[in-house]
């Protein structure tokens, strides 16, 4: 199957690969895997407490060209965003932007899993340590 | 890396009560009992191709059987001389014999193929359970556990740094030692999954005999699960062994 150039580009060229550190209060981190043919993601974001707004994001991906060139671009895509705003990020518009073929959808779908977890696991951090906040007041 | 396995095509069980086209008796599936001729293909599913019932715990013996009985009477030599239309029919009846026999032959996709006449969309799971989750704004349960993912990533670290240092041509003992281990425990994870497969299929074969709908909805979600963890392990064993060549 051919790739669309846009797959090849962030496959050769991948965005924000790296890692943070998951014990950081303002980090959040997603781990997923894709049952159907079992690669997994990691995708970390740093968020900004203060204005909620995502400054930073990180991925790693064991899996497929689309599926890296999907979590590359996701990651480019919520840096800059509020919470709020990255969550509204739809895997089709993903595959719209990497013109994937129908059998690469999956991948996608990682993608958007991978944001919503990471935005998942900040959140519960978030409210881990906020009624220690409220007792105090 | 990618991996989707082959879509079978599902066929859906037609009308069982057809004549014979050549002499107007009663048909059986492949030939007509009554003049012997060749039948157009019946649209059957594989299991009742073979005349199985939907049950997995199959006697592959007897299937590879019946297999190479059906390929003699249905190869092309035999129809050289028959009308056009027989040659037809028995090309169909064979290349659908070969299709319904590597399905089923095949342990894996054997239980895949039922899962699916079952109405289970195996590559569909995901983005089905994404959707609801995107719907109702609550996280998405993964349909493998947290756990099994932190393993499968861990390794495939430590793989990717097998590989790096192979490049460098320097090599690590201690990290080898560690990869050479979690191939042992990941081969046995892979047989473990196997054998409760296996022990579903005694389920669903008991259950397609005499339990309820529930039961069987309930045995199908569980070789579903088996099969999901069976694809990580399956991706890990492959890898492992790649970066330990
Ligand atoms: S093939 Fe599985 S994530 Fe792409």
């Amino acid at each position: 199957m051919a790739y669309s150039d846009k797959v090849i580009d962030h496959y050769n060229n991948p965005r924000n690969v790296g890692s943070m550190d998951k014990a950081s209060s303002d980090v959040g981190t997603g781990l997923v895997g894709a049952p159907e043919c079992g690669d997994v993601m990691k995708l970390q974001i740093k968020v900004n407490p203060e204005t909620n707004v995502i400054e930073d994001a990180k991925f790693k991906t064991f899996g497929c060209g689309s599926a890296i060139a999907s979590s590359s671009l996701a990651t480019e895509w919520v840096k800059g965003k509020t919470i709020d705003e990255a969550l509204s990020i739809k895997n089709t518009e993903i595959v719209k932007e990497l013109a994937l073929p129908p059998v690469k959808i999956h991948c996608s779908v990682l993608a958007e899993d991978a944001i919503r977890a990471a935005i998942g696991d900040w959140k519960k951090k978030q409210e881990a340590t906020r009624p220690a906040e409220m007792q105090i007041q | 890396m990618a991996n989707a396995d082959s879509k079978s095509s599902l066929i859906v069980p037609g009308e069982a009560t057809e004549r014979c086209w050549s002499c107007g008796t009663m048909r059986a599936q492949h030939f007509c009992n009554s003049c012997g001729k060749v039948q157009p293909a019946a649209p059957v599913d594989y299991f009742m191709f073979f005349g199985f019932p939907r049950k997995l715990d199959l006697d592959t013996a007897v299937l590879e059987k019946e297999f190479y009985a059906l390929s003699r009477r249905l190869h092309p030599d035999v129809f050289a001389q028959a009308e056009s239309v027989e040659r037809a029919w028995s090309l169909e009846q064979s290349s659908m014999l070969n299709d319904a026999y590597r399905t089923l032959k095949d342990p894996i996709k054997r239980t895949e193929y039922l899962l699916r006449l079952e109405g289970v969309e195996l590559e569909e799971q995901s983005k089905q359970a994404t959707e609801k989750a995107r719907a109702t704004g609550e996280l998405k349960k993964q349909v493998v556990p947290p756990d099994l993912l932190e393993e499968v990533f861990e390794l495939n670290m430590h793989l990717e740094e097998l590989r790096g240092q192979k490049e460098l041509g320097e090599d690590d003992p201690a990290l080898l030692e560690e990869i050479g281990k979690a191939k042992l425990s990941l081969e046995e994870k892979f047989d473990a999954l196997f054998n409760e497969l296996k022990a579903e299929w005694k389920k669903w074969d008991a259950a397609v005999d005499s339990g309820t709908e529930e039961q069987l909805a309930q045995i199908r979600d569980q070789m579903l699960d088996v099969l999901n963890r069976r694809n990580y392990i399956r991706n890990l064993v492959r890898d492992v062994n790649e970066a330990l060549e």
